[in-house]
């Protein structure tokens, strides 16, 4: 922690979970070198790039979703969002045979249009984050399966649809890498979204509002206004993951969604981001999402039921926030 | 002295007239005014809820006057909302420090106005932490822009305040209470920043409670009481005693308590050095059976803590508590409350009352085991039957036991926490802050009350803010200032024996041990 706290750097902002966004990488290392030492299948490149293929869509679900928890909100319609995004890219692409960037265009709007509604609710309505956002997931979940007729739409007529998240344009440069496409665009989000937090006005902003909104509006600044723009930004991350589900599924499923939020919002927990808000990093909550992805990959492996492996997903996140706790109250106690 | 005659020719930068603000129930200003020139320090002073901070709040554009003028280098002006007052000159540094703990001591200066690069969206952080260098410099802070503010002690916390207010070209800066948590070091580095300030013709309102203070820095003094403008003096001429008969000049409505013999009387609670931190050390005192003390003191003094110590709501760092002559330890509240203390919380929406629950399960809330039947099964019709038994005893008005809290008033709520701790069995009640938001009538009715508890034998302890209730009530007064008792009064001792004790700063303060605490943070920046 001295360490640490001793030479501020220039990004400090990203720096000051140093010390759980390590804690969170190391156990990531400890899980991968246990399943590797615990099955031989584990480290082989197939299964690493499924690992990864896993950890695209809950990972760039968990960076909108952390985008939001910095400000002190949360986001409870991330899952049903993204399901929604899916099924308005299937419309305009299958239903209204438009070309893919329209579809795509399409599908982040729609993002972007709900999470502005959410943050409206949110800093202009003043209802609070879980009740506007859990509102919004029923409403979108709703409007997912009306839209659809309750019927996937199949995106079997836009060639190249399932190459977004499947394809791999690296591994066509490097054969021996054959890297999805979809893990691509994570690290892609990732990184814009962490350039954000961390350069920008929007971002600055966001760990304002999270530490202490009045101070923020007493310095003058329009603090509503930057709350729903964040809200908004979150929904065109939404956005992304919607054409990175349909993408691999090669169909919008107006029925799935539900539960993808619970799973968004722990790997970010695990990541080290602080559910009061102010505090956070997206290379946490990528790493997090690794870890749950690992975990459901290595215990699979290792041929534990599918049941089990809730239990134990359960168990890490307690254990993560549990030793975040631990290091906080040492951090106090320090000075 | 001739600095003092040019400040007196200066015309005033800010110039309140007939300021007029009322809230809900409370006549919070009532014509006041104020003005501060260019160069000047002119200190605040009053009682708590005498309306300075709220004064200070309608000038910062917080809080909108109903009715008065402001003006602004002779020109009238409207200043309706914080960055109205900042565009304009006037900074304010809150009592409550208003930074972003998240964020680092440059972000904080500027945020809201970042230097930024392409085209707009990117901050430009090279830029935003030399110009805070720049302001560090200038109040010859050495700081770290870019340290976190959570790693900060409270006086580097208030420096930052300061250098953001300069960042904006305040001409009128206003300090509310800024040395509540400082130590004499970092006052002294506080007085030095507010001369130079001044020497660049910056008009510095000064809130404080503390005397020594004011002849140290204060150029004029005007004094606030119940809202009202009681006068504004010359600060190096006026004797402390005149500026202290200002603020408390009211007459006393009631008669002060006959003060029962306890000579003979058992004592029912001893404390021995207890402390915590800043605010609780070395406190030491006894409560006898049937006696009421009254612990005085300014906001912060430590009278809360205190008591919450007793409590077992905050930790100890060391100290004896004991009851009845024996040894207790308090680790939680409810080893207080098995010895048998009660404690009634300033704060009876928070702490004291579930608001949302019927009266009968208020007045049970402590004692429930008792109420319980085989399997936790509550006994009902004997609940009632005792909640009904403490409304009629204590002249509870409620239309009956189930009645919800909330829908009672304020002095009928107190009588249900009372009542709670009665059917406890409490020997020790300590009431903090007792007539808080509890209208003039019901006032008279709770102190009837406590003065017959204290009758029937329990000892009390009234923590409270207000002169008057201390007097009213007190058998014997406790006075505090920053966390040490600085004396005991017999009761009904005048006020201005009280106010001077309570602002009776420790002379032998800031010892070594805090100012290397001070100089290791200073190494960590």
């Amino acid at each position: 922690m001295s360490a640490i706290s001793s030479k501020p750097g220039p990004g400090n902002l990203l720096r000051t979970q140093g010390a759980q966004k390590l804690l969170a990488f190391a156990g990531l290392i400890a899980l991968v070198a246990g399943f590797s030492l615990a099955s031989p299948n584990f480290m082989q490149t197939p299964n690493i790039i499924a690992i990864l293929q896993a950890a695209s869509v809950n990972g760039v679900l968990a960076v909108a979703a952390t985008l939001i928890i910095i400000t002190g909100g949360i986001d409870l319609s991330v899952g049903t969002g993204m399901t929604f995004c899916a099924v308005i890219a299937g419309v305009v692409l299958t239903y209204l045979g438009m070309p893919m960037p329209v579809g795509i265009a399409a599908a982040i709007l729609a993002g972007t249009c709900s999470g502005l509604l959410s943050g409206t609710f949110v800093a202009k309505l003043k209802v609070p984050p879980f009740i506007a956002t859990l509102g919004m997931m029923l409403i979108l979940k709703g409007l997912s399966l009306v839209i659809s007729g309750t019927r996937p739409i199949y995106f079997n007529d836009t060639p190249g649809f399932t190459d977004i998240a499947t394809g791999s344009i690296v591994g066509m440069i490097v054969p021996a890498v054959p890297l999805p496409n979809g893990v691509v665009i994570l690290f892609a989000v990732a990184g814009i979204a962490s350039y954000i937090l961390g350069r920008t006005i929007l971002g600055r902003y966001a760990f304002a509002l999270g530490s202490n909104e009045e101070a923020l509006r007493l310095s003058g600044v329009n603090a509503d206004r930057w709350k729903i723009a964040i809200y908004a930004l979150g929904g065109s991350i939404v956005g992304v993951a919607g054409i990175l589900i349909g993408s691999r599924l090669n169909s919008a499923q107006p029925a799935l969604g539900l539960g993808y939020e619970l799973d968004a919002i722990a790997a970010v927990v695990i990541g080290g981001t602080s559910l009061r808000g102010g505090q956070g990093t997206i290379l946490g909550t990528v790493i997090g999402a690794l870890i749950m992805a690992v975990l459901a990959n290595g215990l699979r492996i290792l041929s534990v039921a599918q049941e089990w492996q809730t239990v134990v997903t359960g168990s890490i996140i307690i254990l993560a926030v549990y030793a975040d706790m631990l290091r906080r109250q040492r951090a106090a106690a320090a000075g | 002295m001739s600095a003092a005659m040019e400040t007196v020719q200066a015309a005033p930068l800010i110039s309140m007239k007939g300021i007029d603000k009322s809230f809900p129930g409370v006549h919070a200003l009532k014509s006041v005014n104020f003005e501060v020139r260019s160069g000047e320090v002119h200190a605040l002073m009053g009682e708590n809820g005498a309306g300075k901070s709220t004064l200070m709040k309608v000038l910062s554009g917080i809080y909108a006057a109903d009715a008065g003028t402001i003006e602004h280098d002779g020109r009238p002006v409207e200043i309706a909302s914080p960055r109205q007052a900042q565009e304009m000159g006037i900074g304010i540094i809150h009592q409550e420090l208003s930074l972003m703990r998240d964020l680092n001591a440059a972000q904080n200066i500027f945020i809201g106005r970042e230097p930024r690069t392409a085209g707009g969206l990117l901050i430009d952080e090279k830029k935003l932490n030399a110009e805070a260098a720049a302001l560090f410099e200038q109040i010859h802070l050495k700081l770290d822009p870019r340290t976190p503010v959570s790693q900060l002690t409270i006086a580097k916390q208030q420096m930052i305040e300061i250098a953001k207010a300069l960042s904006h070209k305040s001409r009128v800066l206003i300090m509310d209470e800024p040395t509540a948590a400082l130590n004499d070091a970092e006052i002294n580095e506080l007085f030095r920043i507010i001369r130079k300030l001044k020497a660049e013709g910056v008009g510095i309102i000064y809130i404080s409670h503390k005397m020594d203070e004011l002849k140290r820095i204060a150029d004029r003094v005007t004094v606030m009481r119940d809202g009202e403008y009681v006068g504004t003096v010359p600060a190096a001429d006026t004797p402390v005693e005149k500026i202290i008969s200002m603020m408390v000049g009211r007459e006393i409505s009631d008669e002060p308590p006959a003060i029962p013999d306890l000579a003979d009387a058992e004592t029912v609670l001893e404390v021995r050095n207890l402390n915590r931190g800043r605010e609780v050390q070395d406190v030491s005192f006894s409560v006898k059976k049937g006696e009421i003390l009254g612990f005085a003191g300014l906001m912060g003094a430590g009278r809360t803590e205190v008591a919450r110590v007793i409590f077992g709501a905050d930790p100890l760092a060391s100290g004896e508590i004991f009851v009845h002559g024996r040894k207790i330890t308090i680790k939680q509240p409810q080893d207080a409350v098995r010895a048998g203390i009660g404690y009634l919380s300033e704060d009876r929406k928070h702490f004291g009352l579930a608001t949302g629950m019927d009266v009968a399960t208020n007045v049970v809330m402590a004692s429930l085991e008792r109420f319980a039947g085989a399997g936790g099964v509550l006994k009902d019709p004997e609940i009632r039957a005792i909640a009904r038994r403490y409304i009629d005893q204590l002249s509870i008005k409620t239309p009956s036991e189930r009645q919800e809290a909330r829908l009672l008033s304020g002095g009928n709520q107190q009588k249900v926490v009372v009542a709670k701790w009665l059917l406890r069995d409490c020997d020790v009640l300590i009431f903090d802050e007792p007539t808080r938001g509890i209208d003039v009538g019901a006032k008279s009715e709770i102190y009837r009350l406590l003065s017959q508890l204290a009758a029937q034998g329990r000892a009390i302890i009234v923590i409270s803010s207000e002169l008057p209730e201390i007097l009213r009530l007190s058998h014997r007064i406790a006075v505090m200032c920053e966390g040490r008792l600085t004396g005991f009064l017999p009761g009904g001792a005048p006020q201005e024996e009280i106010m001077r004790l309570a602002t009776q700063r420790n002379e032998n303060r800031a010892p070594a041990g805090e100012l290397s605490e001070d100089a290791k943070m200073g190494e960590k920046a």
